[in-house]
């Protein structure tokens, strides 16, 4: 007899999901889809607010991911009041933009998508965890991880008011100004998190690919997807967290537009489907072609490997050598594995750290300038940033006295939403052929979404 | 192990900022691991809904559940919850006051899906606008409801923990409280009673009387980052906000947005604030008056950023039903 199996609530991840596998009479899978059971409503909610407010307003959006909200709202206040940060101010948001991207991608490397790598895919469910990781590595390594992770949150504390809900963001620049002592803390912080960056790299080498498990997943044809992707580069085309155009890419890899932004409408749709609050994000000048990868589908994905993907290299050094190392081991750009996602993020942890190391050298940062007020009428603004799990954007129109009429987000994990979808059903049908599931098994593929630490409180706002 | 006492710690219409500050207990977390089993967490902990529909009534020592509620389901993992645990807290603004997202009361719930899924420019062009739910048989979602509640509006809460989100320190206090079994009497919010002001860095620089003649924005203007905002004509929320965030908004020179509620004998945060701006207006005529109190920007959404669904009012749907 057919049946249905549901995994429910999905785990190690940020918000609601479930799991539908529908098996036919053979006990075979028919069918998989990953649903987000969950609403707030910030599209209107936010409507008839004072637009000052956006940056901490819509970044309770989500608390894992709440710096990418901040950042890309108070950038569109920059565009929407027409006024351009002072220097220390955009290095103060980069700083915070990147000790952000460290900490979370650290978050699923060591509590969400790790432990499955370093514990094991099919460990018990009770080891599948940040504790079992700590068992296997040792309390020290554990403490380490978990002070230092620690340490960079509290950086961004000093910097922004609060790791969790920043508030510094404010048109044209930044509310608080930096010390030279606080400084000097920076630079000793990120010193420590290239360190922290280099060691999970380490462990990642040392333990996750020599797993036999995450070895056949890595190197199989069954885990891929010939998508596009996309993500933002700067001015040669190298990967930028914070700022630079929107670069996508075809399934052979080839440019296949780059665009700035405001131009959004033009290139991006949503898809409103019946089983899952989520809008779904498809390229709109491939179309809609349904839940299939290829040239001829509108599906892309982002997020770390997306990014690197679209990237001709890394604008730090540590990073661009583990950059290469990667592709050298997966066959060339554009990678197309699901799991190759884990290794992305290692690399991106590595250039966050590094970027920061940058940054926090830069004694512009102390100077006593830290916004541009503005004085132009607002009216509409756009802004992005690449968030933990892809491209960003906040786009708001304005009454002449800044309250918001309207309010449109496009929000990371929707980019690759259809991909999530379609990576479940191709691990549902890898694992489950005679109807028998094991927690193991569903575990497996749980692991198929986890790759891409999906936000689904953010997926759908 | 099967002696420690058992903690679960569950989200409902929330962001995951709740989780991430029980993750900034750090070491502090891994002490609790030694001392409890935390036996459902589902952003940390492969537990699933049946396997908790498998233990014991009151087995759970103590749930901490944040996030206000909107989902039909969450109202069933409220209850569920309460039954399986000897003591609940709620975890949190949304939990506690309906939070940030309990702003949707301001609108009906058709005027939601509405914009979300057929008004927004990047919305497909369909003839029929479609909904999630709409024909979904096989796979049936959970109903969005007309309003948004807070958890003590669905199921009896013994402990609330302020803030958007708690401190560390606040959760690491009322888990060892529980731990420690030195619990306050029930119905509490564990963080003091005394408002932000207190505790602010700036309070010396408060005077005993404010006189406002224009409120000011942030965005249009500079301010004193050594001077109470309110005395400078920005609003505050300080007054009528309960302390115990370590006035980290203030401390990156910005201002309170009311996110710890209200004080233990107060009724209605909104209402207080409206009640402490009226009274440090300066204006001879009522007209005057009103064009003082035009100055404040959205003062709904900003006086009920927090305290929506939990207000008097509960916002424009928050009389009506599910």
């Amino acid at each position: 007899m057919s049946r249905r199996i549901t995994v429910d609530p999905i785990t190690r991840l940020e918000g609601h999901g479930r799991i539908h596998i529908f098996l036919d009479d053979a006990g075979k899978v028919n069918r998989a889809c990953l649903q987000v059971p969950e609403l707030r409503g910030f599209e209107k909610f936010c409507e008839g607010r004072a637009v000052e407010e956006m940056p901490t307003l819509t970044q309770k959006i989500c608390g894992v991911c709440p710096t990418a909200h901040h950042t890309a709202a108070s950038k569109a206040l920059d565009q929407l009041f027409a006024v351009d940060p002072p220097p220390a101010a955009k290095i103060i948001r980069e700083l915070i933009y990147n000790a952000f991207l460290f900490e979370d991608h650290l978050l699923h490397f060591f509590f969400l998508g790790g432990p499955d790598l370093i514990v094991g895919p099919t460990a018990p469910a009770a080891k599948r965890n940040i504790f079992g990781i700590i068992e296997k590595l040792g309390e020290e390594t554990g403490k380490t991880i978990i002070e230092t992770r620690n340490r960079v949150r509290q950086m961004i504390g000093v910097l922004s008011g609060s790791a969790t809900y920043p508030v510094c963001g404010l048109p044209g620049g930044v509310s608080k100004r930096v010390t030279e002592e606080e400084r000097n803390e920076f630079e000793k912080t990120a010193k420590d998190a290239v360190a922290l960056a280099k060691t999970a790299l380490e462990v990642f080498h040392r333990v996750v690919r020599k797993n036999k498990v995450y070895q056949k997943l890595l190197h199989s044809d069954v885990f891929c997807h010939r998508t596009y992707y996309m993500g933002l580069v700067d001015d040669r085309e190298r990967l930028n967290f914070y700022d630079g155009m929107v670069r996508v890419v075809d399934p052979e890899g080839r440019e296949f537009a780059k665009f700035e932004a405001r131009d959004y409408l033009k290139h991006l749709e949503e898809r409103v489907e019946p089983s899952t609050y989520q809008k779904i994000l498809y390229l709109k000048n491939v179309g809609w072609k349904g839940y299939v990868d290829g040239k001829e589908s509108g599906v892309y994905r982002v997020g770390p490997l997306g990014r690197l993907n679209v990237s001709e290299g890394m604008a730090t050094a540590g990073a661009q050598e583990e950059f290469e190392r990667m592709f050298d081991a997966l066959g060339g750009r554009p990678v197309h594995n699901t799991f190759a996602y884990h290794w992305a993020r290692l690399v991106e942890i590595l250039y966050a750290a590094e970027r920061m190391c940058e940054l926090s050298t830069d004694k512009r940062m102390t100077d006593a300038k830290t916004r541009n007020v503005p004085t132009n009428r607002p009216e509409e603004g756009m802004g992005v940033c690449e968030a933990p799990r892809g491209t960003l954007f906040h786009h708001y129109k304005t009454t002449p006295d800044a309250i918001v009429k309207e309010l449109n987000l496009l929000v990371a994990t929707q980019n690759s939403a259809a991909a999530i979808s379609m990576s479940v059903e191709q691990a549902a049908r890898a694992i489950i052929q005679d109807g028998k599931v094991s927690d193991g098994k569903l575990n497996i593929v749980e692991m198929a979404f986890r790759a891409y630490d999906p936000c689904l409180a953010c997926a759908t706002h | 192990m099967g002696s420690k006492p058992k903690i679960a710690l569950y989200w409902c219409s929330s962001c995951g900022g709740c989780e991430e500050s029980v993750i900034d207990l750090a070491g502090d977390l891994l002490t609790v691991v030694k001392q409890a089993d935390i036996l459902f967490w589902p952003v940390a902990i492969d537990t699933k809904y049946e396997d908790l529909e498998g233990i014991g009534d009151g087995e759970i020592e103590v749930t901490l559940i944040n996030g206000a509620i909107r989902m039909d389901d969450q109202v069933h993992m409220a209850r569920l919850l309460r039954k399986k645990s000897r003591i609940l807290m709620a975890h949190g603004s949304c939990a506690h006051l309906g939070g940030v997202v309990g702003l949707a009361n301001f609108f009906t719930r058709d005027a939601i899906l509405q914009r979300i899924y057929h008004d927004v420019p990047s919305a497909e062009h369909v003839r029929e606008p479609r909904f999630p739910g709409q024909g979904s048989q096989e796979a049936p979602l959970p109903y969005f409801s007309n309003y948004v509640q807070t958890l003590d509006q669905v199921v009896s809460v013994d402990y609330y923990i302020p803030g958007c989100p708690p401190t560390p320190e606040l959760i690491k206090e009322a888990i060892f409280s529980v731990l420690e079994d030195r619990l306050p009497e029930p119905g509490k919010v564990l963080a003091d009673d005394k408002a932000l002001c207190h505790t602010c860095p700036l309070s010396e620089s408060k005077p005993d009387t404010i006189r406002i003649q224009r409120f000011k924005r942030v965005y249009e203007t500079e301010w004193d980052p050594t001077r109470c905002f309110l005395d400078q004509g920005i609003i505050c929320l300080g007054p009528v906000t309960r302390g115990g965030c370590r006035a980290r908004c203030i401390r990156a020179n910005m201002p309170c947005r009311g996110c710890f509620g209200p004080l233990d004998n107060v009724l209605d945060q909104g209402a207080k604030a409206s009640a402490l701006l009226s009274a440090i207006i300066e204006a001879d005529d009522v007209e005057e008056l009103e064009k003082i109190a035009d100055s404040i920007p959205d003062p709904g959404g900003l006086f009920y950023r927090y305290g929506l669904a939990a207000s008097v009012l509960r916002g424009k749907v928050g009389g009506g039903t599910r």
